[in-house]
């Protein structure tokens, strides 16, 4: 398969960026998106931005910063808007997961990095996603120490509770709510992290005091506000539901109505 | 030998050692450990839960990893679960019997102490993480649910649907953000271990590069922790994230800590296929699909000819045509086989000609079994998550055909040698996790990566570290205007500017697909001599050619992925050598290690006791000359090394 490749180039955070044309030939529709970006690199590192490499070794063109671990899925680390859907067309799946065999032959694919005033550029395709682990440091965890807990069956818990604390814990930290919500909001994000830990007699103690602390939080960082459009429901690589954003909502009000 | 090598393992009775040891160590008072600094390198369940737990005790912790958060670390992508002997399902399991598992399934080459202070503080990790609000799988009473794990009789595996690692991470990931919200620590993301800094000859800080700014940092502290992962990237294609490496490990090892064991390395048998030349990576399929999925070639031949040209499909093939060859071989245990046992008799398969797929490397997990007996709901919600994922990435639906699955780098167990408190050959330096050597012997069981990265972490490492920590009380941390510093720091610019001055004709990642290939050929699932002596020739050979004629663009002083990569595979090179090496020196099969020489008549491991019960530790002894060999001697005191049967 060939493409026709827009790619968002940007030196570093304080430059202003533009879009590149390049054209890739020959990929195998079995080639993850990711992997047609390293044999994107691998030529432009032995190109440039010419046809033909010089005399003495790669012409040394600049390859294209693009963030990445795992490759399959679960880590969080790629991202990408992808002809403008994050992580692309197929859905429940993140960029890594995501294979040329969605594209057809000849297609122009633009890409972007996550647009959002929460995550700044750091080069080309990289994102900062730090505001995410401030948030949760804001209070996305349960206060205990090591050591000194009850036994793990001490405290029955309820399957299907355990089932829908599991169903938000699948978060990814990825940021593609974010990047796909019109208003730059991390309410998926933050109300994920909230209600799994809510729905756990575990989490409850504190449950009120860490909605508060992480939304606090998230407005601090910059992130915009719920305005309802599921937006971000719809392009999670991990299916969670919104029904999570109206949970934390609940533990808000809640602690509000008790200040 | 004996004298530099000293394990430190407690004397008497085997369920009294941990007990004792912790009685008597030495510990730090809270006001001394506010003037205690801690390096921390990788986030890890390792690094992430012992970070936590050492700023929680007070002492004053800094935490570096790669990624832009420390939540990406390569634990995350685990699977299956985690094993404790807590004996829930009442099927007689205990402490003792998760030990013996582990001892067998390492192929009688770990400690006996340090494995069966593994299994006892196994179940304390399960309640820390179900106080931490990790989500398990229950019963409908609400009470945990297990599953079933190679080399096991019993169900001991906690898991959370097929996300454990997933799960255990963000709960110690959490543990890390209260500690840091606390400012107990401080966290350093983007941010690599260079070198290790050594003062007087003890560990007293690291350089550290900012991956975003290209900027060289000095950090000292009173002791450093590696909890940097394995290295199974040396293989290039392997289950291992992208960013994996060795390096950390390895540069420690060229300041002088011993690296144990570095040629056993865990082929996991329920990897995707490899599909072609451009891949980057192989993705796991959980260990936990063999507790309904079994695993067949056709009998036939000509059924396999079929196959490879598409004529007819898997289901197609009639029950009796079908060749279950773990179940036929290894009766008493049947799929569930150890991983280094299931990888081999694939390979056996494939290179009888069995092979299903057009490579002829590929054999079937199949699941119609199981969905007759328990529908195809319940399937979904024990493996949903991982079906999804074979079918995105093969285009295959796994519910109607079975899976195509082979062999693959997984994990390693070799690593850098450390004594019972967990010390490399460096005092001050520490390592925990994948990047130490010490539990697994020549093969890991499944879901006990998760259990040892936790306990090293939660409750091992912060026990022991006040002992050596007790001695420092008195001193300052260290100067990072030393000179030992700036040695460090100079070497390891002078190692990039080399590296970008080259200007060569070749790719990092051609070099490092290069010797992938060696590895995979020759220091892959089966060994032998000449092959080896081989692969140590063509990895010098490649190795010069990487120096001479690579092409990393860019500048040291940026965001600079190229640039990260050449100097980690430039490690690769070292380490792929020393593996093999390792491997050649060890002229016996067990566990992963498998010497073509040394099998019995129906292919099985021959392990040789006489000769090879020890630990190798390999001492660097500079750029040009052999490392020396430290053997570490092995004493079994309560458990017979026997011939590991699964058979009956």
């Amino acid at each position: 398969m060939n493409f026709t490749l827009r790619i968002w180039r940007q030196v570093n955070a304080n430059t202003k960026g533009n879009f590149e044309t390049y054209t890739i030939e020959n990929i195998s529709s079995d080639t993850s998106f990711l992997e047609m970006l390293d044999i994107l690199n691998d030529q432009l590192i032995r190109q440039g931005d010419e046809p033909v490499a010089v005399a003495k070794g790669c012409k040394g063109g600049d390859p294209v910063a693009f963030d990445h671990d795992c490759r399959e899925g679960i880590c969080g680390m790629c991202s990408l808007y992808i002809n403008g859907r994050a992580h692309g067309p197929d859905d429940e799946v993140t960029t890594c997961q995501l294979h040329m065999r969605k594209f057809k032959d000849g297609d122009t694919i633009t890409i972007e990095p996550w647009r959002s005033r929460g995550f700044p550029v750091i080069k080309d395709l990289v994102v900062d996603r730090s505001a995410f682990d401030k948030i949760l440091q804001a209070g996305g965890f349960i206060s205990v120490n090591t050591g000194g807990v009850p036994d793990a069956n001490a405290i029955p818990i309820p399957k299907e509770k355990a089932d829908e604390s599991m169903d938000a814990a699948a978060c990814v930290g990825c940021g593609a709510c974010v990047a796909t919500c019109k208003n730059g909001s991390a309410m998926l994000f933050v109300s994920a992290r909230v209600s799994s830990l809510a729905l756990l007699p575990q989490g409850k103690a504190e449950a009120a005091r860490r909605a508060k602390a992480m939304v606090a939080k998230m407005d601090e960082l910059g992130f915009g506000s719920c305005t309802n459009t599921q937006a971000c429901e719809m392009e999670c690589p991990k299916n969670i539901s919104i029904t999570h954003i109206a949970r934390m909502n609940r533990e808000f009000l809640l602690a509000k109505l008790k200040d | 030998m004996a004298a530099i090598l000293n394990a430190k393992i407690p004397a008497g009775a085997l369920d009294e050692k941990w007990t004792n040891h912790k009685s008597h160590i030495r510990v730090v008072s809270p006001a001394n450990k506010r003037k205690l600094d801690i390096i921390v390198v990788g986030t890890g369940l390792g690094g992430a839960s012992a970070a936590a737990s050492l700023g929680e005790l007070g002492y004053r912790v800094k935490v570096f990893c790669i990624s832009d958060s420390p939540r990406r670390a390569h634990s995350i992508a685990a699977q299956g679960g985690i094993n404790a002997a807590k004996n829930y399902q009442n099927d007689n399991d205990s402490v003792y019997r998760l030990f013996y598992d582990t001892i067998k399934g390492g192929d009688y080459r770990s400690r006996e102490g340090n494995v069966y202070r593994l299994a006892e503080v196994s179940n304390l990790i399960i309640d820390q993480c179900v106080a931490q609000g990790v989500p398990f799988a229950r019963d409908y009473g609400g009470l945990l649910d297990n599953r079933s794990f190679g080399g096991a009789q019993v169900s001991r595996t906690f898991y959370a649907r097929g996300q454990t690692g997933q799960q255990l991470l963000l709960g110690a990931y959490a543990a890390l953000n209260r500690a840091i919200a606390k400012k107990q620590v401080t966290a350093f993301p983007r941010h690599e271990m260079l070198d290790l800094v050594l003062i007087d000859g003890e560990a007293k800080g690291i350089i550290a590069r900012n991956l975003v700014t290209g900027e060289i940092e000095r950090h000292s502290a009173h002791a450093v922790v590696l909890a940097s992962g394995g290295y199974g990237n040396v293989f290039f294609l392997s289950t291992n994230a992208m960013n994996s490496n060795g390096s950390a490990a390895w540069r420690s090892y060229k300041k002088g800590a011993f690296f144990a064991n570095p040629c056993f390395a865990q082929i996991h048998p329920t990897c995707i296929p490899v599909h072609g030349e451009q891949q980057s990576k192989l993705t796991l399929m959980s260990e936990s699909l063999r507790n309904d999925g079994r695993i067949w070639v056709p009998k036939k031949q000509e059924d396999v000819e079929k196959l490879r040209r598409k004529a007819i499909k898997a289901s197609q093939i009639p029950e009796d045509d079908r060749d279950y060859y773990l179940e036929r071989r290894y009766p008493a245990f049947g799929n569930l086989v150890p991983r280094d046992v299931a990888s081999r008799a694939a390979k056996e398969r494939c290179d009888a000609g069995f092979g299903v797929n057009e490579t002829g490397l590929a054999v079937f997990l199949d699941f119609s079994t199981a969905i007759q007996r328990l529908g195809k709901t319940v399937i979904e919600q024990r493996y949903g998550n991982l079906f999804q994922m074979y079918e995105k990435i093969t285009d295959v639906n796994p519910y109607e055909e079975p899976m195509m699955i082979y062999p693959a780098i997984h994990y390693t167990m070799g690593g850098l040698w450390v004594d019972y408190n967990l010390m490399t050959t460096v005092p001050g330096l520490y390592a925990i996790g994948e990047a130490n050597f010490s539990d697994h012997g020549g093969n890991r069981l499944g879901a006990s990566a998760l259990m040892q990265g936790l306990a090293d972490g939660y409750f091992i490492l912060p026990y022991t570290i006040g002992d050596y920590l007790a001695d420092k009380i008195q001193e300052k941390k260290a100067d990072t205007a030393h000179p030992a510093f700036e040695e460090a720091e100079r070497a390891v610019c002078d190692k990039m500017n080399k590296l970008l001055a080259i200007k060569g004709s070749q790719t990092v990642d051609y070099y490092h697909k290069q010797l992938g290939r060696i590895m995979w050929e020759y220091v892959g699932m089966a060994r032998h001599e000449a092959g080896l002596k081989k692969a140590i020739d063509e990895i010098r050979t490649l190795r010069k050619a990487f120096w001479e004629n690579v092409y990393v663009p860019g500048e040291p002083g940026e965001f600079n992925q190229e640039l990260e990569k050449a100097a980690r595979v430039a490690d690769f090179f070292e380490l792929g050598e020393l593996m093999a090496l390792d491997a050649l020196n060890r002229v016996e099969s067990c566990g992963g290690h498998f010497r073509e020489e040394m099998q019995t008549d129906d292919g099985e491991t021959k392990r040789d006791d006489q000769q090879y019960m020890y630990v190798a530790a390999w001492q660097y002894r500079g750029a040009d000359a052999e490392p020396s060999l430290h053997k570490e001697t092995l004493n079994y005191e309560f458990v017979k090394p026997s011939t590991r049967n699964y058979k009956d």
